[in-house]
């Protein structure tokens, strides 16, 4: 039974044949096939299950609106649920299974739901399942989730590659068929940079599905050389298998290249599928019109299909829906189905015409009335008909072609809430007048349904673009070819049935629709929300049109009275995975290397993420096994006698000008300006709210010249923000700035040691004495005999320290040198935790307590926000709530027993008294253990804090389990009067 | 969206950060004897407006420059833009 | 009508003759106690909590298009009340147990599910960040949990744990978070108002308010003047553009948040998943459909649509920390017009014109409030002063300096 429904002709190369397997047996197809008319030609009707009644479905369509034949392609990590076997490329190795199915599709056993229609009709779940409370989570939802979904997706990751990429046009030409076709033609001829896209693997749309000639040629003859003369043109871009999805603003197209989806494995090297984002002046959309039902009793069944895509499947594909067809119209196009499959020898046992002038056939009966029914449980074996007198009439047949006419495909022209209008000539909605920039509609899309039409709107739309840029073109010849005018009567539903329906693939009926509008949803959006009509993987595009006329029946209305729906993208269900592109995994992010990298990992340090960058944690010694053994030793190194930092990663902003001082007033809201020459500040920068932003030094190097620096976090937001005050505020000011964070390689150089060694490294000219270079103090010098450095006497440790920068291209030679002349102080590299650790000790404040609710009186450093200027912040810091007491200060927290741990993000609670919400005291922000006082210490944020030193309290983490009794105390716990930075 | 930069011509607002209503431009007086009340109403209410909108964006992957880009919430529609430093000159702003 | 399942069988067997509109459409009266403007999940809670819990009558609730069109139609479903601050989090907790009663209190199955919330942790900082907040939740009355790597595993075997660029380091959880059927918040609270007396007045547009010595009237409507002794405003991202009929300025910007479902899958996600490392966010809806999230766009919009940098950058978010996602497709993408506070908390209260109430600023977290916001809007409204829950939700806060603001963004709203 090897490819029993295979006709003469086609467009596939039976030369090449690929086999393929379908639930397991094994199946022949040719090239140029698709999965579902490969299933035809070997006589496989059933491919599927609905989603709520688990009925049985056959391939409905022949293009990306199936709602019917979906499959689960490929396996393993592959896997691709809910994959349309009318798109799916026919390749050699091939494997899919149906999908939402318990046991055999032939016998699935949640086929039981069908029995029980009647009770599971639109919504009843809203009205049931409500008692006890506890069992929806417990009994109702899981039964209800279990049998809910179709496809599956593996819980492996896609193994594939995707990319992105940026294209730029004139015109974009969206669909290939006749329409597309003349436009790309007409502007490939002019000169003008074009791109043609079409989702199929063929270019031609309609062309390839029909049995016209274009002059003397067949239409997908015509087709090729048109494609062909494209391709020559080096303006223009012919893309197959590419989707346009989305059209986004000022003419931003988001496109879908499936690369590999046609191959068993993508080539290696090559993505899987890729993102475009097209730029384009102009678009012409070109997408031609799809076929709707018409709903009837049992009009579901495995072989009631399209007529047009019976017609698709006959002339593209060579592939007969059934060795007996029946069609069911209510217009000429039906009756343009019957005819070729009659002219290609398939027996054609009537067509059914709603209409009581339909066209007359000598090859076939053309029969005046309804289908009202019919049979067979797996596939259709037999249409029972309601002629116009009256009598009924039995059919036998496998498949039944329906035609209700043609929807143009506006979905594109929604996109930015444009609404259609309703044409009643044609029956049905054409794209309304508000499109997306630039964008004109040609062809069947625009209701222009002949293909001397489409071929004469397309050359027009590509010469009216195109005139409206600026480009000259001239409209091409038109072939000779059909141009029959719509003949169509609106046909929905055939009176009477009790269960047709309207969406397959959600088991949305007629009755549903009825249902609906007895209950009081009746607007379009109510409709579809209450029923999920239009909510299947085909978002509507062949059952929308259908359920609104019903609606607008029942309603007494005309249907664009009842409403439109609008289309939302993307325009066909799209991979996550190709939005995504190559950010996943490791290359999510792009990781920020400092300048001594190479060096820390050859010393095997454990690095952690910091915003994008990559930095040192700790710098394990052999032999210690636990990070903090590391840590411990690291910060007593600092403490005892010298350890180097890379400080990098602090954002640093020059900022040059006569006005420099003046503007560091302004974002600071500290006094800037009279700090002298060689001289650095602490700077406290406040957002406009009065919310601590930002802090850091800033280094007077030269009367118009000072280094800022900023947290690693804040870099760029702080870069941005002096920007708005310097180009938004102050636009007069003499003031430059420049980001130069990752210019400099910056070294803390920290501990009492720290002067000796640094001797070693500064040229010999500059003096280094506490008294040349006090505290504070900064300098442009030279290090190792003649490089241009800066050096900054500033302290996050509390210990005499340094920083030191040099341009970055030295910076891996610098930390090298630090470590070598720093051997005899027994150097010690310290890592992010150590930081930490030694500035909780101090008690300076950091992201964890700059957490972008805190004011400079949270930090106690109220004092320090200057009243007698204009800074950024300034006023608003003064708000009654903000200055109230009972405000939170930051305090020192030790705990009584030295053994107890104490966790940043426990709440703070009275010694005595409830432990609740009611009676939070405040909260521990950092902590760490103090290896220099042998147990844990913590700075956090308590009421009235720092009037509460010495007050006993309790620390509680109810979410960890720990309540542990503390003592507040000054957040300085080490040298607390800062004479070691002095020293 | 595409931003049209007054120096460096149509670029992709995907190197943009934005920022908020032009108005920002318009900070008020901290000497002013209502300067709290000022202060309030600049840093936090907002014409929010249905329609065309001042507002600032910042060309962070580009040259640096904030711009004042005349754009409409309803449609995206882009119908001006302006250095802001250019903006704020206009609007009396100095040092 | 009461419906049960008794009553699904019987209707069936009757041929589902006995259903009946399950909200009236009445024409609009000259005059009400309460008028609601806007048909959204927190006007109609309101309308209902007013009529059922404060036992008010002569309500209306206005709605410019069809009820249930605005947020509540188009969210990501997530209830939840891991909040931090303590004008929130009893607020939210309060939320939280209304959900929990509610399909019972309003006899609609709005498929309430508690499948819970867990919130990714990536960073020590975080850690610290999300010990404190499940510490208040639980000081709150809340519940919290925090989560090991390997249990997180255990429950998502598909999460990143082998190839993260930021490592995923535990998990704060909340178990009684989870989803709810959103466009069923709408039916329900609509049913149970209207079967309590209230008129909701579908294509009613308000043009404008009457205004006469610091007083509201009532409002202009596209079907004329409806007076009012009291009018209250709950229209969410159209707060700037309604509250400006008022010429009121709001702490409060418009912007677009988008989102996302795929098609329907079998069930692979149990609850609700939040990446800290990026912007995305997902659940599994009854249906099949993964429904997922992130950023908003970050632009002052009404226009109900987002643009590509977002998609990709969300979709770059689920790839990192779910990297099976790239198998499902996007079957649709909407934007939603999010009313974006100053300090990303809402508003519910007075308004400095007699008789006329505003709530909004609910940002891109209103659906979860749908209950609450309701319940203590109705409270305010009847009472002319605050619930106790809702405290804190003041216009003045700004100029007080009592911002309650979660994320520490400030007076940027797009950064909330």
């Amino acid at each position: 039974m090897n490819q029993v429904n295979r006709l003469k002709g086609g467009q596939i190369d039976r030369s090449v044949t690929h086999r393929f397997k379908f639930d397991g047996k094994t199946f022949e197809g040719h090239q140029g096939d698709t999965l579902a008319s490969a299933l035809l030609a070997n006589g496989v009707r059933l491919m599927g299950r609905s989603f709520k009644y688990h009925r049985p479905r056959g391939v409905l369509t022949a293009g990306s609106e199936e709602p019917n034949a979906l499959v689960e392609l490929r396996n393993g990590a592959r896997q691709e649920p809910n994959s349309r076997a009318t798109t799916i490329e026919l390749f050699d190795g091939l494997l899919a299974k149906s999908q939402n199915r318990l046991g055999p599709l032939k016998y699935d056993l949640l086929a039981i739901n069908d029995r029980f229609s009647n009770f599971l009709t639109a919504g009843f779940y809203y009205k049931t399942f409500m008692w006890p409370a506890a069992f929806w989570e417990k009994v109702y939802e899981p039964i209800i989730r279990r049998a809910a979904g179709l496809g599956s997706l593996s819980q492996l990751d896609d193994p594939d590659v995707y990319d992105k990429g940026f294209l730029h046009c004139d015109l974009l030409v969206i669909g290939a068929g006749p329409a597309g076709l003349a436009a790309a033609l007409t502007a490939g001829r002019s000169g003008a940079e074009v791109i043609l896209a079409d989702e199929d693997f063929r270019m031609g749309g309609r062309l390839n599905c029909e049995s016209l000639t274009l002059d003397d040629q067949s239409a997908p003859a015509w087709a090729d050389d048109v494609v062909a003369e494209l391709k020559s043109l080096p303006n223009v871009r012919v893309m197959h298998r590419t989707t346009i999805i989305g059209a986004f603003d000022h003419g931003i197209y988001g496109a879908v290249e499936r690369i590999s989806d046609h191959l068993i494995v993508p080539d290696l090297g090559k993505p899987r599928q890729i993102l475009w984002r097209i730029y384009t002046k102009r678009t012409i959309l070109a997408t031609g019109a799809i076929e709707r039902p018409i709903a009837f009793e049992n009009n579901d069944r495995p072989g009631i299909m399209l007529a047009s895509a019976i017609r698709t499947y006959a002339n593209r594909f060579a592939v007969a829906a059934n060795k007996k067809i029946v069609i069911f119209t209510n217009n000429d196009d039906g009756h343009r189905t019957a005819k070729d499959l009659h002219a290609m020898g398939v027996e054609v046992c009537g067509v059914i015409d709603v209409r009581a002038d339909a066209p007359r056939s000598l090859d076939y009966e053309v029969l005046h009335g309804q289908v009202v029914d019919t049979k067979g449980r797996l596939g259709l074996n037999q249409v029972k008909i309601r002629l116009e007198n009256g009598n009924i009439r039995s059919l036998d047949c496998g498949a039944l072609g329906v035609s209700g006419g043609w929807n143009p495909n506006v979905h594109l022209t929604c996109h930015q809430r444009g609404r259609p209008t309703w044409r009643d000539d044609i029956a049905a909605f054409v794209p309304g007048v508000d499109l997306p920039l630039g964008m004109s509609v040609a062809g069947a899309a625009s209701g222009i349904m002949s293909t001397t039409g489409a071929l004469q709107s397309g050359t027009d739309a590509a010469c009216a673009a195109l005139s409206a840029i600026g480009i000259k073109s001239r409209a091409i010849t038109i072939p000779q070819t059909e141009d029959a005018p719509v003949s169509i009567q609106p046909f929905w539903y055939v009176k009477g049935c009790r269960r047709a329906w309207i969406d397959l693939q959600n088991d949305v009926t007629v009755k549903d629709i009825q249902l609906s509008h007895q209950e009081g949803f009746r607007a379009v959006e109510h409709l579809k929300r209450y029923t999920t009509l239009g909510m299947a993987t085909d978002q509507g595009k062949t059952s929308n049109m259908g359920g609104l006329a019903i609606m607008a029946e029942l309603a007494g209305t005309s249907i664009p009275k009842a409403g439109t729906t609008i289309f939302r993208p993307p325009y066909t269900p799209t991979a996550i995975g190709v939005f995504a592109g190559r950010h996943r995994g490791q290359d999510f992010h792009p990781k920020r290397l400092t300048p001594s990298h190479k060096w820390a990992k050859e010393q095997g340090a454990a690095f952690v993420e910091v915003g994008n960058w990559m930095r040192a944690q700790w710098f394990p010694l052999a032999g210690e096994t636990k990070w903090r053994e590391s840590v411990d030793r690291e910060v007593l190194a600092v403490r005892t006698s010298v350890g180097v930092c890379d400080v990098t990663t602090l954002g640093k902003i020059d900022v040059q000008g006569a006005e420099a001082a003046e503007f560091l007033n302004k974002i600071y809201c500290n006094g800037f300006a009279k700090l002298a020459v060689g001289k650095c500040r602490y700077g406290l920068m406040l957002r406009e709210d009065g919310i601590a932003k930002d802090d850091g030094t800033a280094a007077r190097l030269a009367n118009d010249h000072f280094v800022v620096t900023t947290t690693t976090a804040n870099a760029l937001p702080v870069y941005r923000h002096m920007e708005f005050v310097r180009q938004c505020l102050f636009p007069d000011m003499d003031v430059q700035l420049i980001s130069t964070t990752e210019s400099w390689a910056q070294y803390a150089v920290a501990g009492p040691n720290s002067r000796a060694l640094l001797q070693k490294i500064i040229d010999p000219f500059t003096d280094l004495s506490n008294d040349a270079f006090p505290f504070m103090s900064c300098a442009n010098v030279t290090v190792c005999g003649g490089l241009r450095a800066r050096l900054f006497r500033i302290s996050f440790s509390g210990e005499l320290a340094y920083e030191l920068a040099v341009p970055t291209a030295y910076g891996d030679a610098l930390i090298r040198k630090i470590i070598a002349v720093g051997a005899e102080f027994n150097v010690t590299p310290y890592g992010t935790e150590a930081l930490g650790v030694l500035r909780i000790e101090k008690g300076h404040a950091a992201g964890n307590e700059l957490n972008g609710t805190t004011t400079a009186q949270n930090l106690g450093m109220g004092k320090l926000v200057s009243k007698t200027k204009d800074s950024i912040g300034s006023i608003l810091s003064e708000r009654a709530a903000l200055t109230a007491p009972g405000t939170l200060c930051q305090v020192g927290i030790k705990p009584l027993n030295p053994a107890d741990p104490v966790i940043a993000g426990a709440h703070l609670m009275n010694e005595k008294g409830p432990i609740d919400a009611a009676h939070d005291q405040g909260y521990v922000t950092s902590a760490c253990f103090s290896p220099n006082l042998g147990h844990a210490i913590a700075i956090g944020f308590l009421k009235d804090g720092d009037l509460r030193f010495g007050e006993k309290m309790r620390l509680v983490s109810p979410l960890t389990g720990i309540e542990t009794k503390i003592e507040i105390v000054s957040a300085h716990f080490i040298d607390p009067q800062g004479e070691r930075l002095r020293a | 969206m595409i931003i049209n930069h007054p120096l460096l011509g149509p670029r992709d607002s995907a190197e943009f950060i934005y920022l908020g209503d032009a108005n920002l431009i318009d900070r008020p007086n901290w000497q002013a004897p209502t300067a709290a009340k000022d202060f309030y109403e600049y840093a936090y209410l907002r014409d929010n407006p249905a329609g065309w909108h001042d507002e600032l964006w910042f060309h962070e992957a580009g040259d640096r420059s904030w711009l004042v880009v005349t754009r409409n919430t309803l449609t995206h529609e882009i119908s001006n833009v302006a250095l802001a430093r250019d903006v704020a000159r206009l609007r009396g702003r100095s040092k | 009508m009461r419906y049960s399942g008794f009553r699904v069988i019987k209707e069936a067997l009757m041929g589902h003759s006995g259903w009946k509109p399950i909200w009236r459409t009445p024409d609009p009266q000259a005059h009400y106690d309460y008028i609601i403007i806007g048909g959204g999940g927190h006007g109609l809670a309101t309308a209902y909590y007013l009529a059922k819990e404060f036992k008010q009558k002569r309500i209306a609730v206005l709605e410019k298009g069809w009820i249930g069109g605005g947020n509540v139609g188009r969210n990501t479903t997530i209830i939840r009340s891991n909040y931090l601050l303590d004008g929130n989090e009893p607020f939210y907790e309060f939320s939280l147990k209304l959900w929990e009663g509610l399909e019972q209190d309003f006899n609609y199955n709005a498929m309430v599910s508690q499948r819970g919330i867990l919130n990714l942790i990536h960073t020590d900082a975080q850690r610290d960040a999300f010990i404190r907040r499940g510490n208040a939740m639980i000081l709150n009355g809340s519940d919290a949990e925090m989560l090991t790597t390997a249990q997180i595993k255990k429950r998502y075997p598909f999460l990143n744990t082998h190839d993260a660029r930021f490592p995923i380091k535990g998990g704060l959880a909340q178990r009684r978070g989870g989803t709810v059927r959103h466009d069923a918040v709408a039916w329900g609270y609509a049913r149970g108002a209207d079967s309590r007396g209230v008129d909701i007045i579908q294509n009613c547009e308000v043009t404008g308010f009457r205004i006469e010595n610091g007083k509201c009237l009532g409002v202009e409507t596209s079907l004329g003047f409806i007076g009012a002794t009291k009018v209250g405003c709950a229209v969410a991202g159209s707060s700037g553009r309604l509250m400006s009929k008022a010429n009121m300025r709001l702490p409060i910007e418009s912007h677009v948040l988008q989102a996302f479902v795929s098609e329907g899958l079998k069930p692979i996600m149990p609850g609700v998943v939040t990446f800290g490392a990026g912007h995305f966010y997902c659940s599994q809806s009854d249906k099949g459909g993964l429904v997922f999230g992130g950023d908003i766009d970050g632009y002052n919009s009404y226009a109900q649509r987002g643009n590509l940098p977002v998609v990709e950058d969300v979709c770059e978010g689920g790839m990192a920390i779910f990297p099976a996602l790239g198998r499902a497709r996007i079957l649709r993408m909407w934007g939603g017009i999010m009313d974006m506070s100053m300090d990303g908390s809402p508003i519910i209260d007075k308004t400095h014109i007699d008789g006329l109430y505003f709530n909004g600023g609910w940002c891109y977290g209103g659906f979860k409030a749908t209950p609450a916001s309701g319940f203590c809007f109705a409270h305010l409204l009847t009472n002319d002063a605050p619930h106790p829950k809702a405290a804190a939700y003041r216009f003045n806060r700004f100029e007080k300096g009592l911002m309650i603001d979660e994320k520490g963004m400030g007076n940027q709203p797009n950064l909330h």
